[in-house]
C-alpha cells in the first residue's frame, strides 16, 4: 500500500517536472530554444486558392533552407511552422492565434489571400509581432497597423496598370467589370481599376457581381454580353475566373477577359483550357524575365521541388523570408519591435520578383508584369514601372 | 432576346436542381425527414465520374457518346449503392426513434462524408479539372446562344422525370412506395416489405444526384468534396417550394428557382444578392403557403 502511494508520487512529480519542462521550452520572449528561432507561417495549403498557399508555402520553404544552409540568422536556425488554413474565412484568426501564444513564433508570414491577411494582421499588430505578407494586395492589409509588412505592390496600383493596358494595348472603350463580392481582394482590385479605367477615358458599360465558389455565372454573363463590351474585368481568383471563361464562351461572349495576379496558377489553364486562351492577366513577376538572383532562384526552386517552375506566389514567399532574416540580421535580436524597425527601413533589398524599398505605408514599391495565356502556358507581356 | 437568353439559361440550371430535389422530396416522402447526405451523393456522383472517365475513354475512345451514357449509368449505380449504404447503417437503426435524431444524423453523416472526401488520402480539397464527357458546342437559333451541353441536360431531365412519374404511378414498387409513403404500418400489414421499399427509395434518389452531380459538373467542370453544399440547398429549397413529398412539385420548384436565380444574376445590383434570393424564396413560402405550391395541407392528428 505504501510502496504504491509513494510510485504514484513519483509519478506525479515526474509529470510535473516534464509539464514544467515543456513551458519554459518555449518561452516566448527568447523566441523559442537558445538555438532555434520560431517563424510561423500560415498558407492555404488545401480548398479553393490550395496552388496559391502550396507555392508560397514552398518559396518560404526553399529561403528558410537556404538560410540555415547558411549558418542561420544571429547564429541560430530558423524553425519554420506552417498552418493550414483550408482558404476557409475564420481559419487563419484561429492559426495565427495558436502560432504566437502557443508555439512562440517571434515572426508571421503569410498569406496570399486578403481577406484572410486582414484576419491575421489585427491579431499580430495587438501581440507586437512583426507580419510579412507576401502577395495580399489589397491596401487594407498593411493599414491594419505599424507591425504589419508586405514585399508585393497594391492594388491601386495594379488597378491602374491593368485599366491603362485595357485602353492601350488592347483599345478598349467600354468594359465591364464582374467582381466577386465575397473577396476583399476582388472588391479592392475592381474599385481602383474602374477609376483608372474611367479616368484613361473608358466607359464601364456593365457592372456585375458573382460570390467566391459559383458554379453558375451564365445570368451575369448574359447581361454582360448584352451590354456590347469590348472585354471583362474579373478580378477574381483562379477557379471562379476559369469558370467564368468557360461559360462565357458557352453564351457567345468572346471578348477578351482579363484579370489580376488572382488568376497566376496553373489550375486556371487545367480547368478552362481552351477558354481561357487569348486572356490576360497582370501579376508580380514572370520567369522570362531574369536577373542574376531570379535565374539562381528559378533553377534552385526546380531542383528542390521537382522541376517545377516557380511563380510569382513562390517568388513572393521567398522574398518574404529573406526579407525577415534580412531584418533581423540589422536589427541584431529577433525582439518584435527591433525587427519591425529594421524592417520599416528596408532600401533596395535585392529579391527575386524585383528589390524591395519598403515606403512609409509599408507597402513594397515594385514594378507589374502582364501575362497572356497561349497553348496553355503564361507568355510574358510587358512590365509596367510604377 | 436576352430575356429569351435568360430563360434558356435558367431552365438549364432549374432543371439540375430539380434532379436533385426529386431525391430529397422521396425519402421525405417515404422517411418523412430531409436526408442531408443527399448533396454529398451528388458530389460523389461527379467523382466517380471523374475516376471512370479514363477508364472508359480507354476503352470507348475519347468523348463518345456510348462512354459517356456507360459512366453516367456506372455512377449512378455506385451512388444507389452508396445512398442504400447510408440508409442502413446510418437511418435504419434510427427508424423507431423520434425524428429529430435521424435529421441530426443526415447532417453528421452529411459532414463526415465531405470532411473525409477533403482529406488528401481521399479525393483532397483541391479542385479537379472534370473531363469533358462529350464533345461540346455552341448552338444558335432564334438568338439563343445555349451550350450542346445544356441542351443535353435540359432534354435528359425532362426523360428522367417522366421516367420517375412511370415509376412512381405505374409500377409495383411505385404502388408500394406511395402505400408506405401515406401510411407505412397500413402498408406493411398489407404484406409491403417496407424496409425494400425504403432501400428503393433511397437508392433511385441517390442515382437521380450521381446524375445531376456529373450534369452540374459538365456545366462548371471544377469539382472539390464540398460541390454539393450549394446545389444542395437550393433543391431542397426547391422541394419545399414545389411542396415537399411532391414529385411535380419538386421539378417545378427546381426550374422556378433556376430561372429567377439567373434572372436576379442579371440584375446590376441585384446579382450580389443573387444566393440570397433563394432563402428570401423559403422564408416567404413557410410563411404563406407552408405546404407548397403543389403540395396539400395535412391536418395532423394528435
Amino acid at each position: 500500500m505504501r510502496k504504491s502511494t509513494f510510485l504514484k508520487g513519483t509519478f506525479t512529480l515526474a509529470a510535473l517536472a516534464l509539464t514544467l519542462g515543456a513551458f519554459t521550452g518555449c518561452d516566448k520572449n527568447g523566441g523559442g530554444s537558445a538555438t532555434e528561432i520560431i517563424v510561423g507561417e500560415f498558407a492555404s495549403l488545401t480548398g479553393k486558392e490550395a496552388t496559391f498557399g502550396g507555392s508560397s508555402h514552398e518559396g518560404t520553404l526553399l529561403a528558410i533552407e537556404e538560410l540555415n544552409a547558411a549558418g542561420g540568422v544571429l547564429g541560430k536556425k530558423i524553425k519554420l511552422i506552417t498552418e493550414d488554413n483550408q482558404s476557409k474565412a475564420g481559419e487563419s484568426a484561429t492559426v495565427v492565434n495558436k502560432l504566437i501564444s502557443k508555439n512562440g513564433a517571434v515572426a508571421i508570414l503569410g498569406e496570399v489571400a486578403s481577406s484572410r491577411s486582414l484576419e491575421a494582421a489585427p491579431i499580430c499588430q495587438s501581440n507586437g509581432v512583426p507580419m510579412i505578407s507576401p502577395s495580399s494586395t489589397n491596401p487594407k492589409v498593411t493599414e491594419t497597423g505599424n507591425f504589419i509588412f508586405r514585399v508585393c505592390f497594391i492594388d491601386p496600383f495594379q488597378g491602374t496598370v491593368m485599366a491603362n493596358f485595357a485602353t492601350k494595348t488592347l483599345k478598349a472603350k467600354k468594359v465591364a467589370v464582374f467582381t466577386d463580392v465575397k473577396s476583399d481582394y476582388s472588391k479592392g482590385l475592381a474599385k481602383y481599376f474602374k477609376e483608372g479605367f474611367t479616368k484613361a477615358g473608358g466607359q464601364i458599360v456593365s457592372e456585375l457581381d458573382f460570390n467566391g465558389g459559383d458554379k453558375d455565372f451564365k445570368g451575369q454573363l448574359t447581361t454582360i454580353k448584352a451590354a456590347n463590351p469590348d472585354g471583362v474585368f474579373v478580378p477574381g481568383y483562379y477557379t471562379d475566373a476559369a469558370l467564368i471563361c468557360i461559360q462565357a464562351k458557352e453564351i457567345g461572349l468572346n471578348v477578351p477577359l482579363f484579370g489580376g495576379d488572382g488568376w497566376e496558377s496553373d489550375t486556371l489553364t487545367k480547368l478552362g483550357k481552351e477558354a481561357v486562351e487569348g486572356n490576360y492577366f497582370s501579376t508580380h513577376y514572370a520567369p522570362d524575365v531574369a536577373t542574376d538572383l531570379s535565374k539562381k532562384f528559378v533553377a534552385d526552386y526546380k531542383k528542390r521541388f521537382n522541376g517545377k517552375l516557380p511563380d510569382a506566389m513562390a517568388a513572393l514567399g521567398y522574398d518574404s523570408a529573406m526579407i525577415l532574416a534580412d531584418a533581423m540580421k540589422r536589427a541584431g535580436t529577433t525582439d518584435g519591435a527591433k525587427v519591425r524597425d529594421a524592417l520599416a527601413v528596408t532600401k533596395d533589398f535585392p529579391a527575386v520578383a524585383g528589390n524591395i524599398t519598403i515606403n512609409e505605408k509599408r507597402d513594397a514599391v515594385k514594378a507589374a508584369v502582364i501575362l497572356k495565356i497561349e497553348g496553355g502556358k503564361f507568355k510574358f507581356v510587358e512590365t509596367v514601372n510604377p | 432576346m436576352h430575356w429569351l437568353q435568360q430563360l434558356t439559361n435558367g431552365l438549364a440550371l432549374g432543371s439540375i436542381y430539380a434532379l436533385i430535389a426529386l431525391g430529397y422530396t422521396m425519402v421525405y416522402g417515404v422517411l418523412r425527414f430531409i436526408n442531408f447526405a443527399h448533396s454529398d451523393v451528388l458530389m460523389l456522383g461527379a467523382f466517380s465520374a471523374f475516376y471512370l472517365a479514363p477508364k472508359m475513354e480507354a476503352i470507348f475512345g475519347p468523348q463518345s457518346a456510348i462512354g459517356a451514357l456507360v459512366i453516367i449509368v456506372l455512377a449512378a449505380a455506385i451512388c444507389a449503392a452508396i445512398g442504400i449504404l447510408i440508409e442502413l447503417l446510418a437511418y435504419r437503426p434510427l427508424r423507431k426513434r423520434p425524428k429529430l435524431t435521424v435529421l441530426i444524423t443526415a447532417i453528421g453523416v452529411s459532414l463526415f462524408i465531405e470532411f473525409t472526401c477533403q482529406h488528401g488520402a481521399v479525393f483532397g480539397a483541391a479542385t479537379k479539372p472534370f473531363p469533358k464527357l462529350l464533345p461540346t458546342r455552341e448552338l444558335h437559333f432564334a438568338g439563343i446562344e445555349m451550350a450542346s451541353n445544356d441542351l443535353l441536360v435540359l432534354v435528359l431531365t425532362a426523360v428522367l422525370l417522366v421516367a420517375m412519374w412511370f415509376i412512381v404511378q405505374r409500377t409495383k414498387m411505385g404502388m408500394a412506395i406511395r402505400a408506405v409513403s401515406f401510411n407505412e404500418q397500413a402498408a406493411s400489414l398489407m404484406g409491403v416489405n417496407v424496409n425494400r421499399v425504403i432501400s428503393f427509395t433511397f437508392g433511385l434518389g441517390s442515382a437521380l444526384a450521381a446524375v445531376a452531380g456529373i450534369f452540374y459538373a459538365m456545366r462548371a467542370p471544377g469539382i472539390e468534396p464540398l460541390m454539393g453544399v450549394q446545389p444542395g440547398i437550393r433543391a431542397f429549397i426547391a422541394a419545399v417550394l414545389g411542396g415537399i413529398g411532391n414529385l411535380p412539385g419538386a421539378a417545378l420548384g427546381g426550374l422556378l428557382l433556376g430561372v429567377l436565380e439567373t434572372v436576379a444574376g442579371g440584375i446590376p445590383g441585384v446579382s450580389n444578392y443573387r444566393d440570397g434570393i433563394a432563402f428570401a424564396i423559403l422564408i416567404l413560402i413557410l410563411i404563406f403557403r407552408p405546404a407548397g405550391l403543389l403540395g396539400k395541407a395535412m391536418i395532423e392528428k394528435v
